[in-house]
């Protein structure tokens, strides 16, 4: 029998792409709701947290690779750091953009899994999505019940719909968004020391995250 | 009463300093120069002595011995909680949350279990700075108080009030009622643990990070979870 790289190459092509044109639309097809997605992806993260013995015990490096492989891949960093720069996004350079994205990233990368290897046996609980069908800006809210008895923490989930599924630009726990927090400081940085100074401080701020992280271990 | 007129001395003087302060960027926080000492100093203070204390704390009582006694303060709380869900207009919450009262301090053996939540009746969060929110005050400059920490004029009126309808406060003799005020300090301050040090973390500039989330915080708060979008917060376009 022939193997397949032997046929007609023009023929090959051409079920090629009739083999794209039916998946394409599928891809789509099967992007998950925003709500959807939000819930698999956390139960998937808490069932991995809840044997991972390491997390638990505060290992941050391993939290954040965790992060960056299963919730990274679902966030708009370069609409969040635009909210966090405001107006002076606009006098940024794109080379200057692209630093600080990959610098807000990596902070709120660690600053998540700082909080991660704290979570216990929280219970989340998926509020249903008020949202019409054509709707290209989501808020998908939850609450985390905290073990013991106190009140729940409210965490939602600012999302847009992106060519590529759903993307988070904005996490507001207990309405503290994680983003705008960071505005007045990013401005002031900026007024300061320029954006170049804003990228600096960032950049230090990430490589003090890692020392004590190294210290630690 | 000394603690509130501390409290309230803090106020009329920030007031007066709000007045002609003009330094402040962030146009929520006029007295920034001020604050930022006082946080520096909350900040020291911490570090030597109620961090450790709270660790401590945690180090040393099982997590369910931690959980009844932050129930105990949080079941003492439940009663003005009902006050000001009534004063919000909030009235089946200010049901829910006196019933909260009852069950705790009956079944709960004096508010160390709360089965109330067990039972879904969930706990609140107000104040009486929420309720004068909730009125329309707006929230007035941010304020940093001495060992209380973060507020704003308006909360801190608030605050005077709180004081005032505090459980704790009514306690006869004044070691019982001293030790129950630190020891309910430190058990907020053990609940907070956790949350400090991601605060710890996340900040490039401790004092604005945490000002701006207090300032958010409190505004989502005072409209249960639910605020209004900020202007500001869609205005993150590159373009005009």
């Amino acid at each position: 029998m022939n193997p397949p790289n032997n046929q007609n190459p023009v023929a090959m092509k051409i079920s090629f792409c009739l083999l794209f044109a039916l998946l394409i639309p599928l891809a789509q097809a099967q992007q998950p709701a925003p709500d959807v997605l939000v819930k698999s992806i956390t139960e998937e993260v808490v069932a991995i947290l809840k044997k991972d013995k390491d997390i638990q015990a505060g290992d941050a490096k391993k939290a954040a690779d965790l992060i960056e492989t299963k919730i990274v891949p679902h966030f708009d960093f370069i609409r969040m750091t635009r909210i966090a720069m405001g107006r002076s996004w606009r006098d940024t350079s794109p080379e200057q953009q692209k630093q600080l994205a990959a610098e807000f990233k990596t902070l709120l990368v660690r600053t998540y899994s700082t909080a991660l290897s704290n979570y216990r046996d929280q219970l989340i609980d998926y509020k249903p999505l008020r949202a019409k069908p054509d709707d290209t800006e989501v808020t998908v809210r939850s609450d985390v019940k905290p073990s013991g008895s106190s009140q729940p923490v409210s965490i939602d989930y600012e999302m847009e719909k992106t060519p590529d599924g759903w993307k988070v630009y904005d996490v507001k726990v207990g309405g503290v968004s994680l983003v705008t927090t960071y505005r007045d400081t990013f401005a002031s940085e900026v007024r300061e020391h320029g954006v170049d100074g804003l990228i600096k401080s960032l950049a230090t701020k990430n490589r003090q995250g890692e020392r004590t992280k190294s210290d630690k271990t | 009463m000394a603690r509130a007129d501390r409290v309230c001395a803090a106020l009329l003087l920030a007031g007066v300093l709000a007045g002609c302060a003009t330094s402040g960027r962030n146009p929520a926080d006029p007295l920034e120069p001020l604050n930022r000492v006082v946080f520096s100093f909350n900040d020291t203070a911490d570090k030597a002595v109620i961090k450790p204390v709270a660790r401590a704390y945690r180090a040393v009582l099982p997590g369910i011995v931690r959980t009844g006694v932050s129930n105990f303060f949080s079941n003492l709380e439940d009663v003005w909680i009902s006050v000001n869900d009534v004063l919000q207009g909030k009235f089946q919450q200010g049901v829910d949350d006196f019933g909260r009262v009852l069950f705790n301090s009956t079944f709960g053996i004096a508010g160390i279990f709360d089965f109330a939540s067990e039972l879904g009746f969930e706990k609140h969060n107000e104040d009486f700075g929420q309720t004068l929110g909730s009125w329309g005050v707006g929230s007035g400059a941010y304020l940093v108080l001495p060992i209380l920490g973060p507020t704003t004029i308006r909360d801190g009126f608030g605050l005077l009030l709180d004081t005032q309808a505090d459980l704790v406060f009514y306690i006869d003799g004044v070691p019982v009622h001293n030790s129950l005020y630190g020891t309910r300090a430190i058990s907020n301050r053990a609940n907070l643990l956790d949350a400090s040090s991601v605060i710890e973390q996340a900040a490039l500039d401790k004092y604005a990070f945490v000002r701006d989330a207090w300032l958010q915080r409190r505004r989502n708060l005072v409209y249960d979870g639910d605020p209004p979008r900020e202007r500001e917060e869609l205005d993150d376009e590159p373009t005009k």
